[in-house]
């Protein structure tokens, strides 16, 4: 009997077209890459000097997000992009993705969002498959069981020409998750508690396998939040074994195989759970049902804590004091009450359905705090489609939010969407990096129950004030 | 890409842990669709007051930082998105290997395939290179080692495939496109199951 293997072991394997050695890497095979306009130009530049071809483009599959506004006149009422150097990258996406035959959900296209949205939204996101794409919360995919992650623009190019990829093989750590997360807990809640606990490079070099009966219990979109921010603690990946909740998510979706290919995937998805016994490099242990809600009070996702919590002392760290200036707290500070400017709710990490029904439920029969700016972006144009169907868009108009079309927007700040220096931002998104969601804002990541919590109130809030 | 057997170079230091790509590029920067140039964008938030004017006292704006070309940063450069921009910038600019404790994996990934080095030491040379700024050391790829004025030499882990296109100027991608009869295989195997 072969020994046992981890998840991530057995879709690795399946994808050695060459496995490493001493002195060369693994040569992996690509199942799907996604593609966007910021990170693609300068591949295809490559393709163009060396006059290659893409070797698989039916496995290129291409949007945009991360420059494209959010707007709806300058997305659909002819009104010019105000970002003029965005308008470019659009444009050149679009000649490149004619000019090398790969498949694009341009600016107008009913299934546009944000890549890691609609990757698994119209099924092209499927257990075992290698995903890769050049951004980092590629992680995201990884809540299906996939293998996904983040590559550079030059392995871009390596994928466009060969499909293929060197890599040394990763580490693995396990996760265990138990307990049940409490009322008003949720799967952000749950990430950034892991941050906070392991540290922004604490999963460095290592692939992240999520587990215990905590995860069994989230629901997909949970779970993608989950493995969405894996990056944010340093991992390669983020990973969970594909189950009934996965395997009743894809059932159906456009890219999702039908009829006897759909049995056929679905007894080749079972066998990819980690064996009993597979051993991972590292296993933690988080006892969910001890969590509460959590907000960021730092320039790094691992600078975190309960939202009732004081902000630790860490005498003579002189790089923690300047974290600290910038967001303009103090040492042994609070921030509940802290007053809030802008609430953002959106991005890769909190822009599906559920995040947006989760915040609604705040926001319905409310207003957004006097002086405060709201702006929600559903991930995906479906997500859109979905909220207005359920009256979503309603309750955050008449609470005094902004509903936009969907993109990255305010996660950062490349597409108009920008918080203003000094403002405070409670924002669903994944990176309270300094100047991120613009030169000068303060970010503070939160759930979207929390985010909107602090929008209704105008101040920093637990949520579980408002159930 | 040119080979790189050594390097030898004074240092400036950036003593700052977890240096994010969004401080060594800010997001704005991005919507170029071309890899020149960045290295004038390189830590555009910390290098430039509000008018865009050089801040005095940020380290690469100090006469003492001109023609250094290894950066020693404190632990976990490099960390955040995968934008290549980061080491395209940092090479433009004039950088050749980035000092910490640990780097990023997507970072390094990058770098690696830009000719900019990551150099990853024990916390004993890291401290002794946090407070000596402006030292000139020297890198040896064929040794991995980097050695410090004092004669003390620390050796550095570095991928073997990764040195070798490094110091033979080899290109990934060729070396990919040449393993065309393999991935046939791997496809035709599974086209079959």
């Amino acid at each position: 009997m072969s020994a046992p293997l981890t998840l991530f072991e057995k879709v690795w394997r399946n994808h050695e077209v060459v496995p490493e050695s001493a002195e060369t890497p693994a040569v992996l095979y690509i199942d799907l890459h996604l593609i966007h306009e910021v990170t693609s130009p300068q591949a295809f530049t490559v393709l163009r000097e060396r006059g290659l071809r893409l070797r698989r483009p039916e496995r290129t599959f291409a949007t945009m997000d991360h420059s494209t506004p959010t707007r709806t006149e300058q997305v659909f009422g002819g009104a010019p992009i105000s970002v003029e150097a965005a308008a470019r990258q659009v444009r050149e996406l679009e000649r490149n993705c004619a000019q090398f035959g790969v498949e694009l959900l341009g600016l107008r296209d009913a299934r546009r969002g944000i890549v890691h949205i609609i990757g698994p939204e119209l099924g092209l996101t499927q257990p075992g498959k290698t995903i890769v794409c050049g951004d980092s919360h590629t992680s995201t995919h990884g809540a299906l069981g996939a293998l996904a992650f983040g590559i550079g623009t030059t392995e871009v190019g390596h994928v466009f020409a060969t499909q293929c990829l060197l890599q040394r093989k990763p580490r693995t750590l396990a996760l265990n998750v138990h307990g049940k997360l409490p009322a008003g807990v949720g799967a952000k809640d749950l990430v950034l508690a892991v941050i906070g606990q392991i540290g922004v490079s604490g999963g460095t070099g290592h692939v992240i396998e999520y587990r215990g009966e905590t995860i069994r219990a989230l629901d997909m979109d949970e779970r993608m939040t989950v493995c969405n921010m894996s990056i944010e603690a340093g991992a390669r990946a983020g990973m969970i074994a594909p189950d009934q909740t996965t395997f009743r998510y894809l059932a159906g979706r456009p890219r999702a195989p039908q009829g006897e290919a759909w049995e056929a995937a679905l007894e080749a998805w079972r066998q990819l759970p980690s064996d009993p016994g597979a051993r991972f490099d590292r296993e933690i242990d988080i006892d969910a049902a001890a969590l509460e809600p959590m907000v960021t009070y730092g320039t790094n996702p691992g600078m975190v804590m309960p939202i009732g919590g004081t902000i630790p002392e860490r005498s003579g760290d002189a790089v923690f004091a300047k974290s600290l200036a910038y967001m303009g707290f103090a040492p042994g500070e609070r921030i509940r009450e802290h007053p809030v400017n802008v609430v953002f709710v959106g991005s890769c990490t909190n822009g599906r359905l559920s995040d947006l029904r989760t915040a609604a439920s705040v926001l319905r029969g409310r207003k957004v705090a006097s002086g405060v700016h709201m702006l929600v972006v559903p991930g995906s144009q479906q997500v859109k489609r979905e909220a207005e169907a359920e009256g979503l868009d309603r309750i955050f108009i008449e609470a005094g939010a902004e509903w936009r079309e969907s993109g990255c927007s305010m996660c950062l700040g490349m597409n108009g969407d920008l918080v203003p220096k000094g403002h405070y931002a409670v924002s669903t998104s994944n990176r309270n990096f300094e100047g991120r969601q613009g030169i000068g804002a303060r970010t503070l990541l939160a759930s979207p129950l929390t985010a909107a919590a602090c929008a209704v109130r105008g101040r920093i809030t637990d949520p579980r004030e408002l159930l | 890409m040119e080979p790189i057997r050594t390097l030898r170079s004074r240092t400036v230091v950036l003593a700052v842990n977890d240096i994010d790509t969004d401080q060594i590029i800010p997001a704005r920067f991005l919507t170029t669709t071309t890899r020149e140039g960045l290295g004038r964008h390189l830590f555009a938030d910390w290098r430039f007051g509000p008018e865009g004017a050089p801040r005095a006292d940020f380290v690469l704006n100090q006469p003492q930082s001109s023609g250094c070309s290894i950066l020693v940063a404190g632990h976990n450069f490099g960390c955040g998105s995968s934008r290549e921009h980061a080491p395209w910038a940092l090479t433009d600019f004039g950088l050749r290997a980035v000092v910490s404790t640990q780097i990023a994996d997507i970072f390094r990934n990058n770098a690696l395939k830009n000719g900019l080095l990551p150099v990853i030491v024990e916390p004993d040379t890291h401290r002794w290179l946090l407070e000596h700024s402006g030292a000139e050391v020297t890198i040896d790829l064929e040794a991995r080692s980097l050695t410090l004025p004092t004669g003390e030499t620390a050796r550095f882990p570095l991928e073997p495939f990764a040195r070798y296109c490094l110091m033979n100027g080899v290109d990934e991608l060729g070396f990919l496109l040449g393993r065309e009869a393999e991935i046939a295989a791997y496809e035709a195997r599974r086209a079959q199951a």
